[in-house]
């Protein structure tokens, strides 16, 4: 439904994608990922028809961006970053003007303005000034204006910037709700909310696509060796050098969280989880907890992103470590649960 | 053209929706209120002098004395307010982003172009209606031609369009309002003044120049002719400027 094809764009001299490349299928939604700066914009504007791109062809449901671009238009709902309105408008009023650009017939306007109000809970300001709306409201006038005409295909660029955690769950209900109806491309900096929403994930960073497939099996691609989380009673006991010599052990680490809390780093081929409990019983220590952690969404960005700037020659040390916590796994596991339900 | 009547309605709001076109509208009407009192006034007591003298009476005559120099000061005023009205229409949008919007809704450029340059010529019309009523007092007091005061309104109106036009063209140059306006005034001044340098050209440039100058064509009409070259030379200029815009909007889009 959405094709980008080699997308390149200059701003001046300076480039701001390169060669971006990507397909999006019918009722896919799909997070666009990157940190800010990344090209995620310039990319969402070249397949809006805001701007043309300077080499490569972007196209929706087959037609071109550039040649067909008011057809394209007509099938594309957009929600710009920073959510541009017209202030001096009532709300009603926007998305009357809205849904005529759009091209609704005028005798469905009053019905598809309430339609879209309705499904954006709405209704209850309609009335009111969009500049003295409150960022949330503004947000859902946004996705109301996107959301007039039924287009097939939804683009919201960083939908949920802004808000507080309340509205932000709010606003992700609401996209989730729209899955199925709208092929959907999210674009964010913001890898749990993604990881919650999208079945595929594209990652970009400084304008060239890095990775793209399922939350679930980037972590599997990407993750290099399995982590196990290790937690025994005996505090003082020397569990990391003892767990050192078994088989299939690359690392441990004593971990900071809780006493008698270790990080054991093995070889990805198998699960050791059974020989560590065993060893820690032979070895009369009481096992309070052993569980697989899984690679957060975090620790893959921020592979992927410090690699690249391993090849661009920036020491990769610049960049803030982190390892995997313990909520990250958890909430990679609830992803998965989601996504497989 | 796709979008025309939604962008048209939308900005008609925004123009009346503004505190500007008051401002605007009360300044002017009550200058032109001004100058039309003291135009008629004037005209009066010349009257009354020349009672005794039958020769000179014959000379007044209303439309010279009255109209021309009436909608010749209203040409003033509106060039320095005309860049008021027109200073948001593009400029506002790219400041607050919303261009965004009317770039990515199914309307061509020429549509928002056309549309915004619609809007902002109906409220000129609307301020021009509110000079009417002097004339229906004119009317009432004595026998003016309305063929000339016509025509005077048909000159004024595609002058005021003409300011239009190069002003949609400078707020597309900016999101800044207040740069969009001294440009658009900078740029019908120069329009305007440009026939002061006719006497010091030579005999093919004075004729460009005086084909250029904005004011010598409004000055035919206000003499109650209507000259096709006067027409056209408006007609092109708007164009022009519409034109230009349109270029502007296309080049802006491409440096995204």
């Amino acid at each position: 439904m959405i094709e980008a094809e080699n997308l390149t764009k200059f701003y001046g001299a300076l480039p701001a994608i390169k060669d971006v490349s990507f397909s999006v299928d019918r009722g896919e939604v799909v997070g666009f990922l990157g940190p800010n700066g990344a090209g995620k914009s310039t990319t969402i504007r070249i397949l809006t028809c805001y701007m043309p791109p300077s080499a490569g062809t972007a196209r929706i449901g087959g037609l071109d961006c550039f040649e067909n671009s008011l057809e394209v238009r007509r099938r594309i709902g957009y929600l710009p970053e920073n959510v541009p309105l017209y202030g001096e408008m009532t709300v009603r009023g926007f998305l009357s003007f809205a849904a005529r650009a759009k091209g609704v017939e005028s005798a469905q306007i009053p019905k598809e303005t309430e339609r879209v109000m309705d499904v954006c809970a709405l209704t209850s300001v309609s009335h009111r000034m969009v500049s003295h709306l409150s960022k949330g409201f503004r947000q859902r006038a946004g996705l109301a204006q996107a959301l007039l005409g039924n287009p097939p295909v939804l683009v919201l660029d960083e939908p949920s910037i802004g808000l507080d955690p309340k509205q932000i769950i709010e606003i992700r209900k609401l996209i989730q709700h729209l899955r199925g109806e709208h092929t959907i491309l999210l674009s964010s900096h913001i890898l749990p909310e993604v990881a919650q929403i999208c079945q595929r994930i594209l990652i970009i960073n400084k304008g060239r696509i890095m990775a793209t497939d399922t939350p679930a099996s980037l972590t599997n691609q990407l993750q290099k060796s399995s982590k196990i989380l290790v937690q025994v009673r005996n505090e003082d006991a020397p569990l990391g050098s003892l767990l050192k010599d078994l088989d299939g052990v690359q690392q441990v680490v004593p971990r900071d969280d809780g006493p008698g809390r270790f990080m054991v780093e093995t070889d990805r081929s198998r699960d050791l989880r059974p020989e560590i409990a065993r060893f820690i019983h032979e070895k009369n220590l009481e096992l309070l907890e052993l569980r697989m952690l899984d690679l957060s969404l975090e620790d893959i960005f921020m592979q992927l992103v410090t690699e690249e700037m391993d090849e661009s020659g920036v020491p990769s040390s610049s960049l803030p470590e982190s390892g995997p916590g313990e909520g990250d796994g958890k909430q990679d596991q609830n992803v998965q649960e989601e996504l497989a339900s | 053209m796709k979008g025309f009547w939604a962008v048209y309605r939308k900005e008609l709001h925004s123009l009346f929706a503004s505190p500007i076109f008051y401002v605007v509208a009360f300044i002017f009407l009550v200058i032109s209120g001004y100058f039309f009192y003291s135009a008629v006034a004037y005209f009066n007591l010349v009257s009354f002098q020349a009672g005794r003298n039958p020769a000179v009476l014959q000379q007044l005559n209303l439309s010279n004395m009255v109209l021309r120099p009436f909608f010749m000061d209203l040409t003033i005023v509106f060039l320095l307010v005309s860049p008021l009205l027109t200073m948001r229409l593009y400029a506002e949008e790219r400041r607050s982003g919303t261009l965004e919007l009317l770039f990515t809704y199914p309307v061509t450029d020429r549509a928002t172009i056309l549309a915004k340059f619609s809007a902002v010529v109906t409220v000129f019309l609307v301020v021009l209606v509110g000079t009417l009523p002097g004339f229906f007092l004119l009317e009432y007091l004595t026998d003016p031609s309305w063929k000339v005061i016509l025509c005077c309104y048909l000159g004024f109106f595609l002058l005021g369009s003409a300011f239009m036009a190069a002003g949609l063209f400078t707020s597309s140059l900016t999101r800044n309002q207040i740069i969009a306006a001294v440009l658009s005034f900078g740029i019908l001044l120069m329009f305007w003044i440009i026939s002061w340098m006719q006497s010091l050209a030579g005999p093919s440039l004075a004729g460009l120049i005086q084909y250029l100058s904005i004011m010598e064509h409004f000055d035919t009409f206000s003499k109650g002719v209507i000259d096709s070259t006067d027409l056209l030379f408006y007609i092109l200029f708007i164009a022009f400027f519409l034109f230009l815009t349109q270029r502007q909007i296309e080049s802006y889009r491409w440096r995204g």
